[in-house]
């Protein structure tokens, strides 16, 4: 099975570089599926989990936001954070989904919420990530 | 001339300071290295970053975002990005100069002029001179993530786009090499170089340009930002070391001076006291 080269960088360094036969991303517009051969494209992704199949395993990687530029032989994840499922702190995911929550309870203007609803996402999707729920 | 003991006291204290401004040269020389290697990891990012915005600016060159436009000018801020401690020679009075010098050349209030700090020394400089600091963050570590940075960063790229200022201009010390730094004064906001960003690749963008700008040129505004404050860091262990090497250079040319003059003083003190045997001696027969 051919496969394609996939690097997730942020701006902390390189997080993942490898091979995979497929990449699974969250895009803006939905999930998107990168077979190796794909015409060169760019497109914004959710803050969600990049999944990488090798195989008959898969990774799991949660970025934030950032962006995903695909080449026939080449995906590369331009993403501010990202971590692989391995390396996720979960009792510090689940402190700072606390504090969202928190905040978000107190409801100090629109730009907090908005920020705190986004602190949230981000948490609760790492946390999912951690555990391989998605 | 000095008696023995004051003299003797003043070599072993030089002798201490010596010792601490060597091994702050030693410890500001280590880190230096790693900040250099963190300037390397981050370069692949922003490689990328600008390959993609060239991209687009030739495959889509209609495509505009708030932050490519140019508009008449009211406020502008500035962001400074100095260190939290002193013993780094002249690292943040060289930038601050640089900052203010050109903040009254260009502006005649200080209500056109908001400032926003990375690092102690800045804050500390405009919040006495009377300037309006919006924001800053103090105590960055010596090798910086971006998490740490990430609030100020955005929030600079928010209040451009909400339109509380106008321009963004950055100033920092530029690390060229271990014994030379340089002021670096960039215009952060508005993107006006990106059309000048050429790239060879050229891709299909989903949904659409519009939408990756969206996403891509704040990401590319705070990298920027971020690229700074690295730079800056090596600079500043790079000032800091050549400020300790110089301080224990003298630290050591001062004990070779005292250690001379110390040599004298017993060299007297003998020649006296054989002297006064002789006299006595002489004074004897």
């Amino acid at each position: 099975m051919s496969t394609i080269k996939v690097n997730i960088v942020t701006p902390d360094g390189p997080v993942y570089d490898s091979d995979a036969n497929m990449v699974i991303a969250v895009t803006t517009t939905g999930e998107l599926g990168i077979l190796p051969g794909h015409i060169p494209m760019v497109a914004p992704l959710e803050i969600g989990a990049v999944r990488l199949n090798k195989g008959s395993s898969t990774e799991r990687v949660a970025v934030s936001g950032g962006f995903l530029e695909v080449r026939p032989d080449q995906v590369t994840i331009l993403a501010q954070s990202a971590e692989l499922a391995e390396d996720i702190d979960t009792a510090r995911a689940i402190e700072a989904k606390k504090r969202a929550e928190e905040r978000l309870q107190q409801k100090q203007g629109d730009l907090d919420a908005k920020r705190a609803e986004l602190a949230l996402r981000r948490a609760m999707n790492r946390l999912d990530v951690a555990k391989g729920k998605i | 001339m000095a008696s023995l003991r004051e003299i003797q006291s003043r070599i072993n204290s030089t002798k201490k300071t010596s010792q601490i401004t060597k091994a702050m040269h030693m410890v500001s020389a280590s880190k230096l290295s790693k900040a250099e290697l963190n300037a390397k990891s981050f370069n692949p990012y922003m490689e990328k970053i600008q390959e993609v915005i060239g991209a687009i600016a030739s495959g889509a060159p209609d495509a505009t975002h708030p932050m490519l436009e140019s508009r008449p000018v009211k406020k502008t801020a500035y962001l400074v990005i100095t260190s939290d401690r002193g013993l780094v020679g002249a690292y943040n009075s060289h930038v601050l100069k640089a900052a203010l010098g050109k903040i009254r050349e260009r502006h005649t209030s200080k209500d056109e002029v908001v400032i926003l700090s990375i690092g102690r020394n800045g804050v500390d400089f405009f919040n006495k001179l009377g300037y309006n600091v919006v924001q800053s963050v103090i105590g960055v570590s010596d090798h910086p993530t971006f998490a740490e940075i990430k609030d100020i960063t955005r929030e600079a790229v928010g209040k451009f786009i909400d339109g509380e200022y106008d321009e963004l201009y950055m100033y920092y010390n530029h690390f060229v090499s271990a014994i030379s730094q340089e002021v670096t004064e960039k215009k952060v906001l508005p993107l006006s170089d990106i059309s000048s960003m050429k790239s060879t690749a050229s891709y299909e963008f989903e949904p659409s340009a519009e939408a990756i700008l969206e996403v891509l040129l704040p990401q590319y505004a705070e990298s920027l930002m971020y690229g700074a404050v690295l730079d800056g860091k090596a600079s500043e262990h790079a000032s800091s070391m050549t400020a300790m090497k110089a301080a224990t250079d003298n630290a050591m040319e001062l004990i070779d001076d005292l250690t001379l003059s110390f040599n004298r003083a017993r060299q007297a003190a003998i020649t006296q006291e054989i002297t006064e045997i002789v006299g006595g001696v002489a004074a004897l027969e």
